[in-house]
């Protein structure tokens, strides 16, 4: 992590002479295959596991959704009881927020924010591995319900009280509050560790407003992520002890308000919208001027609006509560806010827009799927307008109209982001471009499948549909449009195979050939400045930054007319990976063996005490030998004494 | 704890270690927000257990609140040996503010143990739930600080907490004001403001 360069030669005598580790205190030396993988602390390889995690969970609940449309597709469906319904929703909903899109977020945060800022790893390695493992293993506990009795029945939002032990008496809920939790620990950690690595970690020259708008919107994230996961987790906390330990919290006959649940989820709940839009926001913010060949249209708007936007968040969450009789008073208010927020989420649209204006734009996969957002966001921006009118959201509120609604700002603004960040930055991770065919033809299958899933759920939540409903009697003229929507689901499915198949492709295609040049865009970030793939130091030199742009900048100068010209190629400015010694942090078991703890102490605690002790005994172990695991690095020796030197 | 870089190497000129604990300590605010929230929603909810302004000891709680916040002090102190490169009083001071930590959750628990005799259970009302959630939850906190403070006396015990790691000892000093401060509010929150009875 430090930034200096020493002699490999001198690492392995001062490591063996001075830190006499002990047996399993020794630190993994990497033997190649999946121990590298398991042992790593390297942010690029953290990425990528989160990404590849999370595209198998975006797998998963993308099949829940299939199975949903399936039970609608038809008036008085069959496929799915009612019971096995409301898991298979709920479930849906859960795994697409919390296991697909917040983690592919973070893969591309792991991944691309050191770069970006011109730093050789995020400011804590360890824990970041410990993140992902936490991830990991939550996703996997959460999913175990599905064999252990039943998957959560009470939505996403898990309104009490029907999450209470008397309406959903299986242990799914404990599985879904205790879950949320473990996952939790994994952003809250990961949010601290990010913005750290922001603030601290930056290359010499680059001042905050010198950053990429892709690293400023994660920073703000992260924030969020930092003060948001608090809340569910209180919320979650009284929920698991009302269900496992009696608490009263929402229990109605003794005093206990539902209410107190949607507000604390909701406090969370409506910073967690921006949780995930705003990775979006910064991949396109990064993919537009790239492929509109102009710098983005009003950099500083760009980031005080998703600044504004990370302080708005925090003031609009009972939109979300208006029929639940919270008082004309707090519905004015949060009706107005909730106008106001769409402002500076206006302001990003227009500038988008403005970037592209006169530019010579190439439509590439990455940029449709970037004209996508803009195209699609909108739509679900404008229906969200729509709701912040009490009196019309009164109207809409639990039917399908909000089903669109989220959808088209979820889906629309968020998916087609990330697919953005994945024809972008595939050679930069991978070393190989996607097919730009199959990207445009996924990027078409998409948009048309999506429009054609979400766009007539407007029309029958106007016409009185309610959302969560397990099926519908045929006579209200649901029929023609539901089976719409099962089709279109259907064709998004297909996009996401046609992806898929793309990415094995292309990388059966790739194999044998040498890695792809420098720069195969054209673009702007420090992170083109390094080969592709990645070196694992990243950069040989950390560059010093002294414009936004930077890379375009090494590249481009003008002449005496004032137009703009080449100066340099690619290869001239890229730096070529063959910097060697570089010292890089170990690679650590214990993050991976404090992970496996948690589920145990989940397990444990709705089955046996038992389980807990032997879950808190491995977490336990994992932390204490992460503290005395030996640092083998001879600059921190030289600073600072470890608890192994006596001699020191 | 983890991999440190020089402070003089990041760009805020904060060690990555401390700014990475005022992060968290921020989040911290969050939780104990939303407990207290919790606990405000709720004392005047006791369904047919004891009310609160029943059954509060406030001179006893009075005294621990003292102990606790005197702590403070002594964790100051042990900070301020170590920078001065005095490790006897660095280890006095630490096993001192370990010790009033004790102290403060023994009579947490104490308290606990007296309110449940007297017919307030967990499970008894909103009131009482939320009462022993936000207080429970302080409880660990200290209770985690005190093993904090007693792996930095054992680790300086053993000769391997010099000056140069004051730092180690700063942050969890920051962690252990952090979880005084909050039981300010708590304390004023729970005790002082005039609790309803039945």
């Amino acid at each position: 992590m430090t930034q200096t360069m020493e002699p490999s030669s001198l690492e392995t005598s001062n490591g063996e002479n001075s830190h006499r580790p002990l047996g399993v205190y020794t630190r993994p030396k990497g033997g190649g295959g999946w121990r590298d993988w398991v042992t790593t602390v390297d942010h690029k390889k953290i990425g990528i596991l989160y990404g590849a995690a999370a595209l198998l969970f975006f797998v998963i609940g993308g099949i829940e959704a299939l199975l949903i449309r399936l039970q609608l597709a038809t008036p008085d469906g069959t496929v799915l009881g009612a019971d096995t319904y409301n898991q298979v929703y709920t479930m849906h909903g859960v795994t697409m927020i919390f296991l697909a899109a917040m983690p592919l977020a973070a893969a591309f945060a792991n991944y691309l924010i050191p770069l970006q800022i011109g730093a050789r790893d995020v400011a804590f390695p360890r824990l970041n591995a410990m993140s992902f493992w936490v991830f990991l293993a939550g996703g996997i506990f959460i999913n175990l319900s599905w064999l252990l009795g039943g998957a959560p029945d009470g939505g996403w939002f898990a309104y009490a009280p029907n999450t209470g032990i008397v309406f959903s008496p299986s242990h799914g809920m404990d599985f879904y509050a205790l879950g949320l939790q473990i996952t939790g620990i994994a952003s809250l950690v990961s949010g601290i560790n990010l913005t750290v690595t922001i603030f601290n970690m930056r290359a010499p020259g680059m001042t905050l407003f010198k950053m990429p708008v892709f690293t400023w919107m994660m920073l703000v994230v992260q924030l969020l992520l930092v003060f948001a996961m608090p809340v569910i987790a209180v919320a979650l906390f009284l929920l698991t002890f009302s269900r496992l330990f009696g608490a009263t919290f929402f229990t109605p006959e003794l005093g206990g308000d539902p209410l107190l649940w949607q507000h604390l989820f909701w406090i969370f709940g409506h910073p967690e919208v921006y949780i995930l839009v705003l990775p979006a926001f910064g991949i396109i913010s990064e993919v537009i001027p790239t492929f509109s060949r102009k710098p983005i249209f009003g950099y500083p708007f760009m980031v005080f609006s998703g600044i504004a936007i990370g302080f708005m968040g925090w003031g609009v969450w009972a939109h979300h509560m208006f029929v639940s009789g919270i008082g004309p008073v707090s519905v004015a208010a949060f009706s107005l806010s909730t106008m106001f927020i769409a402002v500076p989420t206006g302001v990003k649209i227009l500038n988008w827009m403005a970037t592209m204006w006169g530019g010579r734009i190439k439509f590439s996969a990455a940029m449709l799927f970037a004209i996508g957002v803009v195209s699609m966001f909108t739509i679900g921006g404008l229906s969200g307008v729509t709701h912040s009118v009490a009196p019309a959201d009164t109207q809409q509120t639990d039917t399908y109209y909000i089903v669109a609604h989220f959808h088209y700002v979820i889906f629309g603004g968020i998916i087609f982001g990330l697919f953005s960040g994945f024809y972008f930055w595939w050679p930069k991770i991978f070393g190989h471009k996607l097919s730009e065919k199959m990207g445009i033809l996924n990027f078409w299958v998409m948009l048309v499948g999506f429009n054609l899933t979400f766009g007539p759920m407007h029309i029958l939540g106007l016409q009185g549909m309610s959302r969560r409903i397990d099926t519908y009697s045929p006579g209200f003229g649901f029929e023609a449009w539901n089976l719409v929507v099962t089709i279109g689901s259907f064709i998004i499915a297909l996009s996401v195979l046609i992806f898929l198949i793309n990415v094995i492709t292309s990388a059966r295609n790739a194999r044998g050939r040498p890695p792809i040049g420098p720069d195969p865009w054209d673009a702007r970030s420090l992170e083109w400045m390094t080969p592709n793939p990645t070196p694992v130091h990243n950069f040989d030199e950390i560059p010093i930054v002294e414009s936004l742009d930077e890379f375009w900048h090494r590249k481009y100068g003008s002449d005496e007319d004032g137009k703009i010209v080449r100066v340099a190629s690619a290869e001239e400015v890229c730096q070529d990976g063959s910097a060697e010694g570089v010292h890089l942090p170990s690679p650590s078991y214990w993050p991976l063996v404090f992970a496996i703890g948690l589920p145990f102490i989940g397990l444990g605690l709705i089955y046996s005490l038992w389980l807990c002790v032997f879950g808190g005994a491995l977490a336990l172990m994992g932390l204490y030998a992460w503290v005395f695991e030996p640092v083998d690095d001879p600059d921190v020796d030289h600073h600072e004494p470890q608890k192994e030197d006596v001699s020191d | 704890m983890t991999n440190q870089t020089h402070s003089e190497e990041t760009s805020t000129g904060l060690s990555h270690n401390k700014l990475g604990m005022w992060v968290f300590l921020g989040s911290e605010c969050l939780l104990f927000g939303a407990l207290i929230s919790t606990y405000l929603l709720y004392r005047g909810r006791f369904a047919d257990g004891p009310a609160p302004g029943d059954i509060f000891d406030i001179p006893f709680t009075s005294v621990s609140s003292f102990v606790l916040l005197m702590s403070s002090l002594t964790m100051v102190l042990a900070l301020s040996a170590l920078q001065r490169g005095d490790e006897r009083n660095n280890r006095l001071w630490l096993l001192t503010t370990a010790l009033l930590g004790a102290v403060f959750v023994g009579g947490q628990v104490y308290e606990f143990t007296t309110f449940l005799r007297e017919g307030l259970g967990y499970t008894t009302s909103p009131f009482s739930s939320a009462f022993f959630t936000l207080t429970g939850f302080h409880g660990v906190h200290v209770s985690l600080g005190v093993i904090f403070l007693m792996s930095l006396y054992v680790s300086s015990a053993r000769g391997n907490l010099h000056k140069e790691r004051a730092e180690t000892v700063e942050l969890i000093g920051l962690y252990w004001h952090f979880v005084d401060i909050v039981w300010i509010f708590i304390f004023t929150v729970i005790y002082l403001v005039p609790s309803p009875t039945s």
